[in-house]
């Protein structure tokens, strides 16, 4: 089998990590052989749940190119090539200057330097930790490097990692831009938590929208049910949605969840909950439908 | 001395652009000749670096001072290495010839 489940919501603190690091716990306790893919590169938390020994680091490096003057003509060449507009020439000025934060690494200028003043060296961008948790369950954690502009290579670095890996339940960043895009962009299957307020409505649309654009198969977790109005509900069912599954807003899952303890662990009705919606979407992956309009 | 000065729109009458890589147009003013020049900012969409390919926009037209609303943190030390002064208006309704007559007190 090999099945990407990615966990995303557009607004922050909706339960995606609870979500992730509980279905990863209980495909792990039902012997199934489990990633747990943090892509939430810019504050990534899921290794807090979890106590296990390193046993990779990785840097994420991106070539950059280093400009030597001394063969440098100022023809401009290098700065018509460059799309990212990362090359700063003033021809009448004889000014040239690169810019590394704007610098996509497409070796474009380095092609069009044919006075040798170009080279290329390497920057890091950030890491994937690899987390041994037991023979068959493994945690990947992508962190940008602070100052980095986007995290979106370091995402990627993190999903090839996990490339070959048989079940990846992936921890998607908050938001539809971006990071957001290039997660589930490679998941089979997407699960939006969501919570049921005017806030949580409202980036659950924007997720949605985007989803269909994608042409991606999801569904809905409703989190902390009880809690606000039940306007998520009837979006859900007018547009078709899957819902599968709600869970309640109950004090005891905050304090079990706020102590880096998995809920999931304490209580054998979470752990089946899960696991029924895992066999719901696996079912549903195979089948090829999602179950929702497109 | 030419200073370049961002705007909204294309006449004198039109207020400060209070963005400086993604402005709308350059105004290039003269102080000996006295002369204004509208150039539209050909970079005002670009996908990223807009700003430092304003600066160059303004840098090959021999500008020595530049008046915005507000640089992006990148800016600075370009217009550093190129001795050209920035100057911030934080009066976003400023029209552009008040901010002319401004200079020539």
């Amino acid at each position: 089998m090999n099945f990407k489940i990615a966990i995303a919501s557009g607004k922050g603190g909706t339960g995606k990590t609870f979500v992730a690091s509980n279905l990863f716990y209980t495909l792990w306790q039902k012997g199934y052989r489990v990633t747990l893919l943090d892509c939430d590169a810019e504050a990534p938390n899921a290794q807090i749940f979890f106590k296990a020994p390193l046993t990779l680091l990785k840097d994420v490096k991106q070539k950059v190119p280093t400009l030597d003057e001394a063969h440098c003509v100022y023809c401009g060449k290098c700065y018509e090539y460059c799309n990212y507009n990362a090359i700063f020439f003033v021809r009448p000025l004889k000014v040239i200057q690169i810019m590394e934060d704007l610098c996509h690494g497409c070796g474009a200028c380095t092609e069009a330097c044919t006075y040798k003043a170009i080279s290329e060296k390497d920057i890091v961008l950030g890491q994937i930790s690899t987390y041994s948790i037991d023979t068959h369950a493994t945690l990947i954690e992508t962190r940008m490097k602070v100052g980095v502009y986007s995290p979106v290579p370091v995402i990627k670095a993190g999903i090839h990692e996990a490339q070959a890996n048989a079940i990846v339940i992936m921890d998607a960043p908050p938001g539809t831009s971006c990071p957001f895009i290039q997660t589930v962009s490679a998941a089979d299957y997407i699960i939006l938590v969501a919570e049921p307020t005017p806030f949580g409505l409202s980036d659950l649309r924007q997720s949605v929208e985007t989803l269909r654009t994608m042409h991606k198969a999801f569904g809905v977790i409703i989190n902390r049910t009880g809690l606000g109005n039940d306007d998520i509900r009837a979006y859900i069912t007018s547009e078709n949605i899957n819902l599968l599954m709600s869970i309640p807003f109950e004090r005891a899952i905050a304090t079990t969840y706020s102590r880096g303890e998995l809920y999931a662990a304490s209580d054998s009705r979470m752990e089946k909950s899960f696991y029924e919606l895992f066999l719901n979407i696996n079912t549903l992956n195979k089948h090829g439908n999602s179950g929702h309009q497109r | 001395m030419k200073i370049a000065i961002t705007s909204t729109g294309n006449t004198l009458n039109e207020v400060l652009d209070e963005r400086f890589g993604r402005c709308a147009f350059f105004v290039i003013y003269d102080t000996e000749k006295k002369t204004t020049e509208f150039l539209q900012n050909p970079h005002a969409e670009a996908d990223s670096g807009a700003g430092p390919a304003a600066v160059q926009f303004i840098a090959e037209r021999g500008v020595s001072k530049i008046i915005s609303g507000e640089f992006g943190f990148k800016i600075k030390s370009l217009l550093d290495s190129l001795k050209i002064q920035m100057i911030v208006i934080k009066e976003p309704n400023r029209k552009i010839n008040e901010i002319i007559k401004m200079l020539n007190l």
